[in-house]
């Protein structure tokens, strides 16, 4: 690829995020424009990406220390009361020997939320310094994040599966803390992070050395 | 106002890129930036719809028959998906009740209601109505459809309860089971051009 190929928004076209049709930008129009094939509204750029990036990235990490602080799950076995945090968890399946369900534990809601906080606060900040640095690598990082995002859940259905089936009158009880609330919000607010954020913003900062 | 071209823009980077719309097979992935472009299959529009009709009976019997049982001191729990929203709603916990109804229960049902009523209609050579509206849905649901995490969950919980009860899997864990593949091979084999290519014919 000796020559790049133009843009959209370098040829003034839009494209529709819903059926990917281009359709023409008229400068001097001032109405919002709807797609002719499907209807939906066609932006250049996902409007206010980073503002609203930042908004929900900072709700995230507000949201992160309750959700580590607090308990997710307390479990009430003939008497005996006993509080989990989602840390105390994975160690308490560490100390119980069943480390391979300590890790996916540890892997799903310690290590994912934290890296995918750290990635779109990244990606967020080397489009605002208009970074040029490996815009490929930066996109697939943005992949990463859409993709592992949800596996974070994996706690809250734990929690809701304990809930349902430890359920026995006088002998084992476990109810849902509000940790497990903060988290769900956690993993919501990263999902939404990463939906708002636009990674055409990466390359527009491009400067192109091949032309 | 708007023009049609025979262009498409990686959605990732917005680089154009000429389509060439005869050979409409495999996959076009973006140079610059790795983005898959286009993904092309022919003649799958049967094959999407016996998909869907799969989905929709094993999440019905995913969803009446319980999922888990388990033995504890001679007294038996038995629970179904929908138990442990209602446990959480009853103990104040409706934020987390309404997360768990709407990725494990709603999503994925609503996703395959729209897969039907969008591509039905088309192989009776029909347009629904609101299709494109009904059709974005598909794509909008698909990262709050939790299924296959929902599933990690379950296996998470069985090796955590063995410790403490006997389990017995349910009927509803193997529909569960076999969804997730069954959701997986509907994406695969949906073509969204089928429904563009429609809504160009209208026009
Ligand atoms: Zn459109
Ligand atoms: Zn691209």
């Amino acid at each position: 690829m000796n020559k790049r190929n133009l843009t959209a928004a370098e040829m003034s076209l839009l494209n529709c995020h819903n059926c990917g049709l281009l359709s023409k930008k008229m400068d001097h129009v001032r109405v919002l424009l709807r797609c002719p094939r499907c209807g939906t509204q066609l932006h250049r750029r996902k409007p206010r990406s980073i503002p609203q990036t930042w908004a929900l990235l900072v709700a995230a990490y507000m949201m992160y220390i309750p959700a580590n602080l607090l308990p997710i799950m307390t479990t009430t076995h003939l008497g005996h009361v006993q509080s989990d945090t989602i840390i105390s968890g994975v160690i308490y399946l560490l100390v119980s020997g069943s480390w391979p369900l300590a890790l996916i534990i540890f892997i799903a809601s310690v290590f994912v939320p934290v890296l995918k906080l750290f990635i779109l606060t990244y990606l967020v900040l080397s489009v605002q310094l208009k970074s040029q640095w490996r815009p490929v690598d930066r996109t697939r990082l943005y992949r990463i994040t859409e993709t592992i995002g949800r596996w974070s859940m994996v706690d809250i259905y734990v929690v809701t599966l304990m809930v349902a089936l430890v359920n026995i009158e006088g002998l084992a009880d476990v109810e849902a803390g509000p940790g497990a609330i903060a988290f769900g919000a956690v993993v919501i607010l990263t999902m939404f992070a990463a939906m708002v954020f636009d990674p055409r913003l990466i390359w527009d900062n491009i400067r192109h050395t091949h032309e | 106002m708007s023009q049609h071209l025979s262009l498409i823009a990686c959605h990732e980077c917005d680089l154009l890129y000429k389509i060439d719309c005869s050979s409409r097979q495999g996959i076009a992935k973006c140079q610059r930036c790795g983005a898959v472009l286009v993904r092309h299959e022919r003649h799958k529009l049967e094959q999407t719809l016996a998909l869907t009709i799969t989905g929709l009976m094993l999440f019905i019997v995913a969803n009446a028959f319980p999922i888990l049982s388990m033995r504890f001191e001679e007294q038996i729990t038995e629970t179904i998906l929908f138990t442990g929203v209602k446990r959480l709603y009853d103990q104040g916990m409706w934020p987390l009740a309404i997360l768990v109804f709407l990725t494990s229960i709603a999503f994925p049902f609503l996703r395959l209601m729209a897969l039907l009523y969008v591509f039905l209609p088309i192989k009776f050579n029909r347009t629904p109505w609101k299709m494109a509206v009904i059709f974005r849905l598909v794509y909008s649901f698909r990262p709050w459809s939790m299924i296959e995490v929902f599933m990690l969950g379950i296996l998470v919980s069985i090796v955590k309860l063995t410790a403490i009860a006997a389990i017995i899997p349910g009927l509803a864990l193997w529909s569960f089971a076999v969804l997730i593949f069954v959701l997986a091979a509907t994406a695969t084999s949906l073509d969204p051009d089928l429904v563009w290519d429609r809504l160009d014919k209208q026009a």
